[in-house]
């Protein structure tokens, strides 16, 4: 039986340490979706970790469509005229591209290196030197330890890193190995709400976060980076344009 | 003599220069300094006797007018000062070209700074034309006065210049005697400036073109026509900078030379008493170097854009290790970290006894303000420490920002600029986020012709079925760029397939005209 309630000082104290151990992040940048931040850990993304994003598929398109969330993520990230690094070892960006997702050229610094160990001693220069927006590498294989740094150097530097893992081998995920990121997405790109007349509507990602520290996985469907970088909700059944005559001509 | 120089009565009219050309001599014939055989500088040779005339021309308001002709046009009667038009009308096949004067006054710069490193202390470039030397003292090494004009005129014959020389006691006098002397050298005897230049014309003298009129009106052609004339009713007529002008060629008043300063690079140097060898050491070396130079650098207001290292073996190889900053910095943490990245390419060999370390290009750096968040919230906002490092580790080529073309093709649109530019941004025409390297034709493509997107294709060996499309986007090529490309037409179309993937394709061809195009279809981007 409990006689004697524990003194205020010492809960207080132990307040302290648990927010010790908690308080390793930074700042965290919210999607503006409530169903995806009510599903982080810390209702958005950790503005000083590391981040990984993949396509769910080797195929080219699921691959522009992660770019593009990269792209919209790192947009958000450095929205305050902060700079982004982008660190590639084979050059195929189209910047127009890139600008119609929020990262203007002029505050977009592309670097091209020759191999995966370059660019990941580019992207923890670019996070120490804490003076970046945001940085985005795209690497094929990275080991555990790797990553691991790439966390700690994001700490260090007060920057958020973006890791886009490109697939290698067209039967094993990117996400399956071991990774100390704080998230991992998955992107696929999906059909688009039919429209009442020709042409293509907004497109849609499937998003699916993998793993989050803290917390558990999910999936969405969301609509793509408007020219911010900000996802949207599909509108509800109720509320979409007539596409009847579309979906009949595309059964027959 | 220019027509130009003359006073303005008794210049030729237009109708005399008109007539010139037909009085003009043959252009076999010598020119005059060949004829008088003054040295090689003047040598005709038949290279520019056959070659077409040529003459630079400025433009004045809604006129050309010439302002420098090479010999053979001066022997064909044109001349600085002339209209361009009449120029073209007299000589047929006239080589015009724009004047580039600050192209002049560049090569001038150069050569008033060579002077300084090689022959005086002091020279200055007088005007557009000229370069002024202080040869006080000077002469005597190089054997005197004489043979100084001679290498002189053969320094600048080697250059591709021609070359007129006057030493004289006063500036203004051999700033005359360069420009209207009958002979390309001349030199005055101490004490005989007056001599010397009361023959020349008054313009001689760098009088205001007012002052000019007025003593033509009152028919004082020569220098030597001033000299008697009283000086105060001179003054109320043509002027007091005509008497100052005047007084300063004859060594009454002072004209001094404000010499040019070369640029020495900052330097830091250290002799080692026992060579060294290990990384520890250089390191050491490195800082205390760098320490030296950002003294010398800060005593000038400088900050360094470019850095030489040199580091002598023992066996005498010298190896350099050379880089740049993307801003002049004067922060010996970021010089010595850069230094760091570079110098293990050095091979020490047996030991290094001397290291250098030069600052070879400097660019002005003082204080610069705060900005005006007074350094408050946000990121520091200089990136040039970090495009240092950055470029120190894959070069600066593979830095880059990239910047809009005006190109409606796409793979022109783009092009690569440097790291510390701020480009632009694009037109709101959709685009895709990634675009392949070169455009891959898709084999059975069934599509209505001529503007309907595709319905089904193949690419990569895969079948796609079409399920919304949107275009055509029309590009046309650019037919200033190649042969190839001027009926040529690109029809853009954006699709998306069953599987929910937006590709970018484009067919060669508008589908009605042969020329625009094969209507072959090739996949170019892919859209998120």
């Amino acid at each position: 039986m409990l006689t004697a309630t524990p003194p205020q000082e010492q809960i207080a104290c132990l307040h302290v340490q648990l927010a010790a151990t908690q308080v390793s992040g930074g700042p965290s940048l919210a999607f503006g979706i409530d169903r995806i931040d009510d599903r982080l850990a810390d209702h958005g993304l950790d503005g000083h970790a590391l981040h990984e994003v993949a396509a769910a598929s080797p195929a080219l398109s699921d691959d522009a469509a992660a770019t593009l969330f990269l792209a919209g993520l790192a947009a958000r990230f450095a929205a305050a005229a902060g700079t982004v690094l982008w660190a590639v070892t084979r050059f195929d960006l189209y910047a127009p591209g890139l600008d119609q997702a929020g990262l203007s050229p002029d505050h977009l610094l592309f670097s091209e290196a020759r191999e995966d160990n370059e660019v990941l001693a580019l992207a923890e220069d670019g996070l120490r030197s804490g003076t970046l927006g945001a940085v985005v590498a795209e690497v094929g294989r990275i080991s555990m330890t790797a990553t691991r740094r790439l966390q700690l150097a994001a700490a260090e530097g007060r920057t958020p890193m973006l890791l886009f893992r490109r697939w290698r081998r067209r039967a094993l995920c990117p996400l399956s190995e071991p990774s100390s990121a704080t998230t991992r997405w998955r992107i696929r790109s999906v059909a688009s709400q039919p429209l009442g007349h020709a042409g293509i509507g907004r497109p849609r990602w499937e998003v699916e976060l993998v793993r989050q520290r803290n917390g558990n996985p999910f999936s969405l469907t969301l609509e793509a980076c408007d020219d911010t970088g900000r996802l949207a909700l599909p509108a509800p059944a109720r509320h979409r344009a007539a596409g009847a005559d579309r979906a009949a001509a595309r059964a027959a | 003599m220019q027509a130009s120089s003359l006073p303005r009565h008794q210049q030729p009219s237009m109708r005399e220069l008109g007539r010139r050309f037909e009085a003009a001599p043959p252009p076999f014939r010598g020119t005059r300094s060949a004829e008088a055989g003054e040295g090689p500088a003047h040598a005709v040779t038949a290279a520019w006797t056959w070659a077409r005339p040529r003459i630079l021309v400025e433009t004045v308001g809604q006129r050309e007018i010439v302002t420098a002709a090479c010999p053979s046009a001066r022997e064909l009667g044109l001349g600085p000062g002339m209209v361009a038009a009449q120029a073209r009308a007299l000589v047929p096949g006239l080589d015009v070209h724009p004047a580039q004067p600050e192209l002049d006054r560049a090569l001038l710069d150069r050569l008033a700074l060579h002077a300084v490193r090689a022959w005086t202390p002091t020279a200055q470039v007088s005007d557009s034309q000229a370069l002024w030397l202080d040869l006080t003292g000077t002469t005597h090494l190089f054997g005197g006065e004489e043979d100084f004009c001679r290498r002189l005129i053969g320094f600048c014959r080697r250059l591709g210049l021609t070359a007129r020389v006057a030493i004289a006691g006063t500036a203004g006098a051999a700033h005359a005697l360069a420009r209207f002397a009958t002979r390309p050298v001349v030199i005055v005897p101490p004490g005989g400036e007056v001599a010397a230049i009361a023959p020349l014309p008054l313009a001689a003298l760098r009088l205001s073109p007012e002052a000019l009129r007025a003593a033509a009106r009152f028919g004082l052609d020569s220098v030597g026509d001033l000299l008697p004339m009283p000086r105060g009713p001179l003054a109320r007529r043509l002027g007091m900078a005509t008497i100052t002008r005047l007084d300063q060629a004859i060594g009454r008043a002072a004209e001094p030379i404000t010499g040019v300063v070369p640029f020495e690079a900052p330097v830091a140097e250290r002799r080692l008493l026992e060579p060294i060898g290990t990384a520890d050491s250089i390191a050491l070396v490195i800082g205390d170097l760098v320490g030296d130079l950002i003294e010398a650098l800060r005593a000038r207001g400088l900050g360094a854009r470019a850095l030489d290292l040199m580091l002598q073996r023992v066996d005498g190889t010298e190896q350099h290790v050379i880089f740049g900053t993307a801003r002049a910095t004067r922060d010996a943490r970021h010089l010595i970290r850069l230094l760091g990245l570079r110098v293990d390419t050095v091979d020490p060999g047996l030991g290094i006894e001397v290291m250098r370390l030069t600052a070879t290009r400097a660019d002005a750096l003082d204080a610069v303000p705060l900005a005006a968040t007074f350094g408050g919230d946000g990121k520091p906002d200089d990136l040039a420490p970090l495009i240092d490092q950055l470029s120190a580790r894959i070069g600066s080529a593979a830095l880059f920002k990239v910047a809009p073309v005006e190109s409606d093709v796409p793979e022109r649109a783009v092009a690569r600029v440097g790291p510390l530019e701020s480009p632009t941004g694009w037109s709101r025409w959709r685009r895709p986020a990634r675009l392949l390297r070169r455009p891959e034709l898709l084999h059975n493509v069934v599509a209505l012709l001529p503007d309907a997107a595709p319905r089904r294709f193949s690419w990569r060996g895969k079948a796609h079925v079409i399920v919304a499309g949107d275009g055509p986007e029309r590009v046309f090529g650019e037919w200033w760029r190649r042969d190839g490309e001027v009926w040529a037409v690109r029809d853009y179309y954006q699709i998306e397939d069953a599987d929910g993937g937006r590709y970018w394709i484009f067919r060669r061809g508008d589908g009605v005209d042969g020329t625009t195009g094969d209507l072959s279809w090739h996949l170019h981007g892919v859209f998120g």
